[in-house]
């Protein structure tokens, strides 16, 4: 079963945990928002993610069990400002 | 050595916990303002400012714990268990060991919502746990009305009103910095001013002008 | 209200549809003289078939297939339905809403009844922009109706906020349900849990006029015009580049040349702010239709065509719209909240470089950070407002790119400073009373 990895943009405040926890798959953007990799999440990442979205301040992360359904596919975006 | 239900040991037990439940919460208290304004610790990843407050309230629960039963457990004063839990019903002090129990009451609450707060939501996390600003003062009242060692000047009282003021302090921040969004995530300002044609002649302002300077501060 | 008028019949068989024939009234009577009765189907879901075969798409901006739309909620299960007639028109360079309303609101009004017996709906509301003598002339009308026994669910009115995404339907679902009117981040979506967590249905005016005519004459005649892909008519509101604003109801795939006088102009805006700009000599050989215009990044969206004219700067008035589309921004989400403003700072830079006197040097970053930020919004918002704005920026400075390298040089194409796009005021300039994000009280 894949799952992906969303953020809910209204209730996140760009708290930056997630890009700490979670470098594979999110970096934040140059206002301190994160970027998250999109496509499924690697399986050997699950304990990762999982703790990411328990510990996101805002609660604004997910896992939802189905693919995106807004494909922001192949869009490369360079975040400028990267915080790890 | 005395026996486990001298009076002595367990009302020293009871008093010495609660001091470090009151140093706790206080401390849990300042980290989680901390993280809402999203502030940092220095040297410390943000996720390990998270862990520290989570750390610091399950420690409190736990010295809050002991504090408790130790209390009922102590034979020198009247409180059963019930009265730890449900205000006012004490035989000894019921005001002072009510405020406790309610105090108690609400970081059980707060405890257990984010402990679930996966499955609860948002609103009702975030609603609950707005409740520790009134757990806090409430333990406080009942620290400084049920206990003698803080009516008199000492260590005791020193270490209390240091974790108050820090609190206030902390509290005082966080009201400051309510208008500002935290870290630098303003907009610029747009330049409005107006646009030069050849020549260098400054012409109308487009429609909108200069009143249109945009610096959003979301409140968040 | 611009010179917006009734177009006189354009000759071709069956026009206009939705509009009145020049100088017809739009009273009840006069409607039902040309219309006919509200032609119930007597039991809910009976007209979807009707509207699946005629192939109608929303007229709101995002052309999704309204049967699509009727039978989710239809067969939603979270409550009794509400439909929700969708007329807040935030674009500020459309008007085909609010012609509609003047014109023709019996049409919008059959088939907000049709749509709601189509899903169940217990509840009807007519979303409208804050205009009092329109909404006096509306209810008005409502009651007339209800007097007459034309309607079978009442409709109540609830005015939008003049915001541009008051239109969205997540943002009118919460403001309907009393609360704030800005996007909600979904799922779920309103066709299952929208005003009062109720299944919604929401269509733009325009789409509930056409589906009051489907009802009565059947998806083969609805067919009768337009493509075989974008079947229909739909209404236009056409920015001409002598300054004039009509409201034109054309067959999808007219000719862009037989809609606008592009002999005047240097650029055609269609689909509005959240659109896209074509030069005026490749807009000469387009057609109105999702098919010829998509390719070149545009879409029919809700009907805008706006002619540039020859002489203004594109840039000048792509920053103007950008500042624009930054100001009316929810502020709900971080990307769009600092993105757009610094969007829109920069394009203003670009537009201002242009005619400094001695002639600035280059800002190569300016170009850089634009591309950067556009590529940072897009899809990170709760709704498209960054997605639109993205798209508009990008085809501005496809379309200016002479235009930029001019400005880069100290120099401008655009003599002619007047603003010629309409930008409504700030949030605390607005000419209405209703300007923020919430509803008046006295309509609560």
């Amino acid at each position: 079963m894949t799952s992906t990895l969303r953020v809910n943009p209204i209730a996140c405040s760009g708290h930056g945990l997630c890009a700490e926890l979670l470098p594979e798959l999110i970096s934040l953007d140059e206002w301190g928002y994160p970027v998250i990799a999109d496509g499924p999440v690697p399986p050997r990442l699950a304990r990762e993610v999982r703790r990411a979205v328990t510990d996101c301040p805002a609660l604004a992360l997910a896992l939802t069990p189905e693919p995106e359904r807004r494909p922001a596919a192949a869009i490369r975006r360079e975040t400028g400002r990267s915080e790890s | 050595m005395h026996a486990i239900t001298s009076g002595t040991a367990l009302w020293y037990a009871s008093r010495a916990t609660g001091v470090v439940s009151l140093v706790l919460m206080s401390a849990v208290m300042i980290i989680g303002i901390l993280i809402n304004r999203q502030g940092r610790l220095p040297g410390l990843p943000r996720f390990a400012v998270l862990g520290l407050h989570r750390n610091l309230s399950l420690l409190a629960v736990a010295f809050v714990a002991v504090h408790v039963l130790s209390a009922v457990a102590d034979s020198f004063v009247s409180i059963d268990l019930a009265a730890a839990v449900i205000p006012f019903v004490s035989a000894y002090e019921p005001l002072w060991v009510g405020l406790g129990a309610v105090s108690l009451d609400i970081m059980a609450a707060v405890i257990v919502t984010s402990l679930l707060r996966r499955h609860l939501g948002r609103r009702v996390w975030r609603a609950v746990h707005w409740l520790a600003y009134a757990s806090w003062p409430v333990a406080v009242a009942h620290s400084i009305g049920s206990s003698p060692d803080l009516r008199h000047a000492g260590p005791l009282l020193d270490l209390t009103l240091t974790c108050i003021a820090a609190v206030i302090i902390a509290i005082a921040w966080r009201l400051a910095r309510a208008g500002v969004v935290p870290r630098p995530r303003r907009a610029p300002e747009l330049m409005a001013g107006p646009r030069l044609a050849p020549g260098g002649r400054a012409d109308e302002p487009r429609a909108g002008g200069p009143q249109m300077n945009l610096v959003p501060e979301a409140r968040r | 209200m611009n010179a917006v008028t009734a177009p006189a019949p354009a000759g071709e068989g069956g026009l206009p549809r939705l509009l009145p024939p020049a100088g017809l009234a739009a009273g009840l009577a006069a409607h039902l003289g040309r219309h006919g009765p509200v032609p119930y189907r007597g039991a809910p879901r009976a007209l979807i078939a009707d509207v699946r075969a005629s192939g109608l798409t929303g007229r709101g901006g995002a052309a999704f297939p309204v049967y699509r739309k009727l039978e989710a909620v239809a067969t939603a299960r979270t409550g009794r339905a509400v439909v929700v007639g969708n007329g807040a028109e935030g674009e500020p360079a459309s008007h085909k809403d609010e012609a509609l309303l003047t014109l023709a609101p019996h049409l919008v009004l059959d088939g907000l009844q049709l749509a709601a017996e189509a899903v169940g709906a217990g509840q009807a509301i007519l979303y409208v922009r804050h205009d009092v003598l329109l909404r006096t002339r509306i209810e008005t009308q409502i009651s007339e109706r209800a007097a007459n026994g034309l309607d079978r669910v009442t409709v109540n009115l609830m005015p939008a906020p003049g915001r541009f995404v008051a239109g969205e339907e997540s943002a009118l679902s919460s403001l309907v349900s009393g609360g704030k009117g800005v996007p909600r981040f979904t799922p779920p979506r309103v066709f299952e849990r929208g005003v009062d967590g109720r299944p919604t249905l929401v269509q733009n005016v325009e789409t509930l006029a056409h589906l009051a005519l489907i009802a009565r004459h059947g998806p083969a005649w609805f067919r009768g015009l337009g493509t075989l892909n974008e079947p229909g008519t739909m209404l236009c509101t056409l920015r001409q580049a002598d300054g004039s604003v009509t409201v034109a109801e054309p067959a999808i795939g007219t000719s862009l040349r037989a809609l606008l006088d592009l002999g005047a102009a240097s650029a055609v805006l269609v689909g509005g702010y959240h659109g896209a700009w074509i030069p005026a000599e490749q807009a000469a050989r387009l057609t109105l239709s999702n098919s010829a215009l998509r390719p070149l990044g545009g879409f029919t969206g809700a009907g805008v065509l706006a002619a540039l004219p020859a002489g203004r700067c594109g840039l000048a008035e792509a920053a103007g719209v950008a500042r624009y589309l930054a100001l009316e921004s929810a502020g709900q989400c971080g990307p769009c909240l600092n993105g757009l403003p610094s969007i829109a700072a920069a394009m203003t830079e670009l537009a201002n470089e242009g005619g400094w006197g001695g002639g600035r040097g280059p800002d190569p970053r300016v170009l850089a950070d634009l591309t950067r930020w556009a590529g940072l919004v897009e899809g990170r918002g709760a709704c498209h407002h960054p997605d639109g704005t993205v798209r508009f920026l990008r085809s501005a400075l496809r379309v200016f790119a002479d235009e930029v390298r001019a400005h880069r040089r100290g120099r401008c194409n655009g003599p002619d400073d007047r603003p010629f796009l309409p930008v409504r005021a700030g949030p605390d300039r607005g000419q209405e009373p209703d300007e923020n994000w919430t509803r008046t009280g006295a309509d609560r």
